[in-house]
């Protein structure tokens, strides 16, 4: 009986190795477009070089997957049966559709990714390139245009064409390009000035990819051209408490009723230069004064609002000069610093608090930060005041010392002499 | 009236102690004068530092607070808050390099002087001890502020007591307390700063002083053979110019102290990467710069291991100098010692000079 159950249990132990290890040994599938593609040439071979990299790839899709077709067959006709769905290559407005086939499907995207979006379609169906494509535009941005085609990458990926730093660039391989953009009647100029404004600085040349790119005031799926009215909403996505400040001052009112663009008026749009204190109040520079004549009401709180955040920079100027001379003599400043750092803080925040166009807010704040630097101003004289006590206190010790030492040398000759 | 209460005090300490006897021996003894006389300064100024040492040591320790979390910031009350803190901070740290720099060149001058010839072998012995002391109160002193300079330059320097053959690994972990620099270094540095080391360094010193005072100051090999001999008396003559000088000295240390005050640098951030260019003391360099230059593999052995060993038997070398020399117990001079000396300072002050104006690796 024992013996009996033995062989049982040795039989149903090689049943179960051998269904194991079944899928090991039979011949994988072979994929025949990619097998015929790869003998080809030119852009008939180009899918198959970059596809080794592409995120579909990379998930277990293939060409069929998309193109549709029956990869497993190596018969032209049979691989390409159009009752087997094969589609080749779509025509270039027809992408949206050919992409958004899966894209559009959350079900579907599920699979490969649950947090992925699944309304680009639908937006690029709203955006100035959706528009055009849906009036047969054949030059007109479609997926592959930003993401490429078949060597695909995940945005993340640096070296995909969408990943932050590259975005400008994508977009301007198009909107810069005079030649191609002539039909469209837009600027071509918008690369060059965003590049040199305080935003391209800092993503193109600093690497800093907190900074925006163009589909971050655009949109990317939907890209479109930011209305008048929603230019301030598009800035405070990242300046959210000027734009707070901003929404509840005189200005609001005035641009809303002109129609004025809220922070592009002063700021500029693609080529947004640095802020400096020159553009408040008057003088070279200014931007006050382009609307505001002198005398006015508006003018006079510019000037106002100016005279208090120089004041405070005077003040800070004067005692960041004296604590570096205390450090320098090698006094102890670390508290000292620290009321320097806060009136600086003060400084900051004074000239975001300009937004309210409130000479009395600006004032408030600009006179907390000259408090605050009178402080340290304080302290650093008292440190440099400390200092030469110490050079005064040190001389006398010397002094001592050296009578001491005088003393004691006469009496050593003295003794010596007698 | 006060005359007569201090010799009643006098006598009364001396009937039970004998203090005449000892002053008996102090007025007798005598210093030989001769052109290298200067010299003899060297050993009462290196005494006279370790004094102002001992005495601002005691002075921080009132405040200071031996921990990870709180050295920087008790170093840095001491500096802002502690009355006359910043001059007795300055003084110490100022006082500490003045002392290893008497130390050296103190060791020199005897060596050149061959002060090391017989009967003062143990003298000699004693004082390279001591100076050994003197550098590992320099090394366990310059953590303790726990700075960004004085942690890096501590993990560079544990790092390579990891290179001695055999106990390297347990040297290092001995002397970090663990694998890293951490609040158990800084404790245990603490401990051997001012407890272990100064008790050694006071009892060794102990020993040093009270063999020169009993065999007297060696005449120099050159003044040995004079038929005249001139000599001054050391109470009170060559003590009264001992302390001219030790006011001297302490002129010198107030001027640098107030005018240059010991920086206290940025707070050690052990997460922090190794800042580029940091250096132990400026006493290590020589021999931080020489491992440098050591090649990492010599024939079969490890590069840095040799050069340790190297340090090892140098080190063993000046210990046991009075007794590989057997010239000067003859009280003759041997050029290669001389050159060799020479050399030994010059390549030091090469590699010093390499560490902080060379390429910097």
């Amino acid at each position: 009986m024992k013996k009996v159950q033995m062989h049982k249990k040795v039989s149903i132990s090689i049943l179960v190795l051998l269904a194991l290890s079944a899928p090991c040994c039979m011949a994988q599938e072979k994929d025949y477009c990619v097998e015929c593609h790869k003998t080809l040439d030119g852009s008939a071979k180009e899918p198959v070089d970059k596809i080794s990299h592409d995120v579909h790839s990379k998930r277990g899709l293939s060409c069929a997957d998309c193109h549709g077709g029956d990869r497993t067959k190596e018969d032209f006709d049979e691989a390409k049966d159009p009752a087997k769905g094969f589609i080749g290559r779509p025509k270039r407005n027809e992408i949206p559709g050919f992409c958004g086939k899966c894209h559009s499907d959350p079900a579907y995207m599920r699979r490969y990714n649950p947090n992925i979006q699944t309304d680009q379609l639908a937006k690029y169906m709203e955006s100035q390139h959706g528009k055009l494509n849906a009036q047969g535009d054949q030059k007109v941005a479609v997926c592959i245009s930003c993401h490429d085609v078949h060597g695909i990458r995940e945005k993340a990926d640096p070296r995909a064409p969408i990943f932050i730093t590259n975005a400008p660039m994508r977009c301007a391989s198009c909107h810069a390009d005079k030649e191609y953009m002539k039909d469209y009647s837009i600027p071509t100029d918008q690369m060059e000035e965003y590049s040199h404004g305080v935003h391209g600085e800092a993503l193109l040349k600093k690497g800093d990819r907190g900074a925006p790119a163009c589909h971050s005031c655009h949109g990317s799926h939907d890209a479109a051209l930011p209305r008048a009215i929603a230019v301030g909403n598009v800035c405070a996505q990242c300046h959210s408490l000027t734009r707070d400040l901003f929404a509840k001052s005189p200005h609001k009112a005035a641009h809303d009723r002109m129609g004025i663009p809220e922070c592009e008026a002063c700021h500029g749009n693609h080529k947004i230069a640095r802020t400096s204190d020159e553009m408040l109040g008057t003088g070279p520079g200014s931007v006050c004064e382009k609307c505001h004549k002198e005398g006015s009401s508006p003018y006079i709180a510019a000037t106002s609002m100016k005279t208090s955040i120089e004041t405070l920079k005077g003040d800070i100027k004067d005692t960041e000069s004296m604590v570096k001379d205390a450090e320098r003599m090698g006094i102890e400043v670390s508290e000292t610093k620290y009321f320097l750092d806060e009136a600086n803080n003060s400084l900051t925040k004074s000239r975001t608090y300009v937004h309210t166009f409130s000479k009395e807010t600006v004032a408030g704040i600009a006179k907390e930060g000259i408090d605050l630097a009178l402080k340290a101003k304080d302290k650093a004289r008292k440190a440099i005041g400390e200092f030469n006590f110490r050079r005064k206190w040190l001389a006398a010790v010397i002094g001592i010392i050296l009578l001491l030492a005088a003393v004691l040398y006469l009496k050593i000759r003295n003794m010596e002499k007698t | 009236m006060t005359e007569l209460l201090i010799k009643k005090i006098y006598n009364w300490v001396d009937e039970r102690y004998q203090v005449t006897d000892l002053t008996g021996f102090f007025t007798k003894k005598t210093v030989p004068v001769h052109k290298h006389f200067v010299w003899y300064y060297l050993g009462g100024i290196t005494l006279f530092l370790f004094i102002v040492q001992v005495a601002t040591g005691i002075l921080l320790l009132f405040y200071y607070k031996p921990t990870a979390a709180e050295a920087y910031e008790s170093v840095k009350f001491i500096t802002t808050k502690v009355e006359f803190g910043w001059l007795v901070r300055s003084v110490h740290s100022w006082s500490a390099n003045l002392m290893v720099f008497s130390a050296f060149v103190h060791l020199f001058s005897t060596f050149f002087l061959k002060a090391y010839r017989p009967p003062r072998e143990l003298t000699w012995v004693t004082g390279s001890g001591l100076l050994f002391i003197v550098m590992g109160l320099g090394f366990t002193g310059y953590l303790l502020p726990w700075n960004e300079l004085s942690f890096f330059a501590t993990k560079v320097g544990t790092q390579m007591a990891g290179a001695v053959p055999v106990a390297g690994e347990y040297l290092r972990t001995i002397l970090r307390g663990g694998d890293e620099i951490s609040d158990a270094t800084i404790t245990r540095f603490f401990a051997l700063h001012v407890m272990v080391l100064p008790i050694a360094a006071v009892s060794l010193l102990g020993l040093h002083l009270i063999m020169v005072q009993f065999q007297g100051m060696s005449e120099p090999l050159s003044s040995a053979k004079d038929p005249v001999k001139k000599t001054m008396k050391f109470f009170p003559n060559f003590l009264l110019r001992d302390l001219v000088v030790w006011l001297l000295i302490l002129a010198g240390l107030m001027v640098l102290s107030i005018m240059f005050p010991w920086e206290l640098g940025k707070k050690a951030d052990p997460f922090a990467p190794t800042p580029f260019g940091i250096k132990p003391e400026w006493y290590f360099l020589w021999m931080f710069q020489t491992l440098k230059y050591i090649p990492a593999k010599i024939f079969m052995f490890d590069g840095e291991v040799l050069g340790i060993l190297g340090f090892g038997a140098a080190g063993v070398g000046l210990v046991l100098l009075p007794f590989i020399d057997i010239w000067a117990r003859r009280e003759k001079r041997n050029p290669v010692f001389s050159i060799l000396g020479v050399f030994t300072i010059i390549y030091m002050l090469f590699m010093t000079y390499l560490a902080y104006f060379g390429p910097q690796k």
